[in-house]
């Protein structure tokens, strides 16, 4: 096996990994959206600030995995390591 | 292998091609042109023909359905959404906050236009360089408003609370701030970007419009909100 295969079969494995961080951003928006529905069901009345707030947290707690996205993407379509 | 190969054959209607989700470069007087400018500016045009036609005959009263009942509108709740994030008091924050929501809807709703192949139109908000500019300006305002209110020496004791020891994590997070702001919105926009230019060329009818509905009209209204938001929540708390 030459070195541009390996290159290529290992960014491909790194894409992958890299999209674990996923797990983090989807822990974080469904603990989010738990207590968001928590709160609605307590203070019906406040909804419409609760959802607001909610999706501003969800956004926040999805950063992690969109870096992860941005580094799975580089090394599948813009590999700095091919040369 | 013969199995994989097969699969792909069967799966893609053609090749896929990195070079179609990334933007065209045409030149000009020997200077690259991405097809972002060139879409950010046809944004520009619309905001402005749209800003001319709906206050070309002001009226004290206007129509119902008219052009300036709808402008009036959104300045409207542009002026509620800062006066519920920021507090009273902030109202010579609304041009600006108006002005990037406004943008980046637009910009972020732009990738659902037919007819890309025609026009050119690639999501502005897909390349680094239009959301770093945007976290550039959040940046900038952020930081001359918090000098503004709390003068310059007490903008830089900010830094040193509540230890002084912290200053070079507070320089960081400072820092830290447009980096994640610009990631955020480029690394939704260009996935949803990238996601739908796939299944584009797995799957011609239905699937990719209900996907669309999701990856550009979803992602993209919710990623304008964020980024304002955030905007605004940086720029209230420097302040305060």
């Amino acid at each position: 096996m030459d070195g541009l295969s390996l290159i290529k079969a290992a960014s491909a494995i790194g894409a992958g990994l890299a999209m674990i961080a996923g797990i983090g951003a989807g822990i974080g928006q469904g603990y989010a959206a738990g207590k968001g529905a928590e709160a609605v069901g307590k203070q019906p009345e406040a909804q419409g600030d609760i959802v607001r707030t909610m999706l501003l947290g969800a956004a926040v707690a999805e950063t992690t995995g969109i870096y992860g996205l941005v580094i799975a993407l580089i090394l599948l379509f813009a590999n700095p390591l091919f040369g | 292998m013969g199995f994989i190969n097969n699969l792909i054959d069967k799966m893609f209607l053609e090749d896929v091609n990195p070079e179609a989700f990334a933007p065209k470069v045409y030149e000009v007087a020997g200077l690259p042109i991405k097809s972002t400018v060139i879409t950010t500016w046809v944004i520009m045009a619309i905001l402005a023909i749209f800003a001319w036609l709906s206050t070309r005959n002001l009226k004290e009263k206007p129509k119902a359905l008219s052009l300036q009942n709808f402008a009036e509108f959104i300045v409207d709740s542009i002026q509620g959404l800062v006066d519920s994030a920021m507090g009273s008091g902030k109202q010579k924050y609304v041009p600006y906050i108006g002005t990037l929501i406004l943008f980046l809807a637009f910009a972020n709703l732009i990738g659902i236009v037919p007819g890309r192949d025609l026009f050119n139109l690639y999501t502005p908000t897909a390349d680094l360089n239009t959301t770093f500019a945007l976290a550039l300006i959040t940046f900038i305002a952020v930081h001359v408003s918090g000098i503004r209110a709390k003068g310059i020496g007490g903008y830089i004791k900010d830094y040193f609370e509540p230890m002084p020891f912290l200053v070079p994590l507070n320089i960081i997070g400072a820092i830290a701030d447009p980096v994640s702001l610009s990631f955020r919105l480029f690394g939704n926009m260009l996935g949803g970007v990238v996601i739908m230019g796939l299944l584009y060329s797995v799957v011609g009818i239905l699937i990719p419009g209900i996907a669309s509905l999701y990856f550009d009209v979803f992602a993209g209204v919710l990623q304008a909100f964020i980024f304002t938001m955030l905007t605004m929540t940086y720029i209230a708390t420097e302040v305060d």
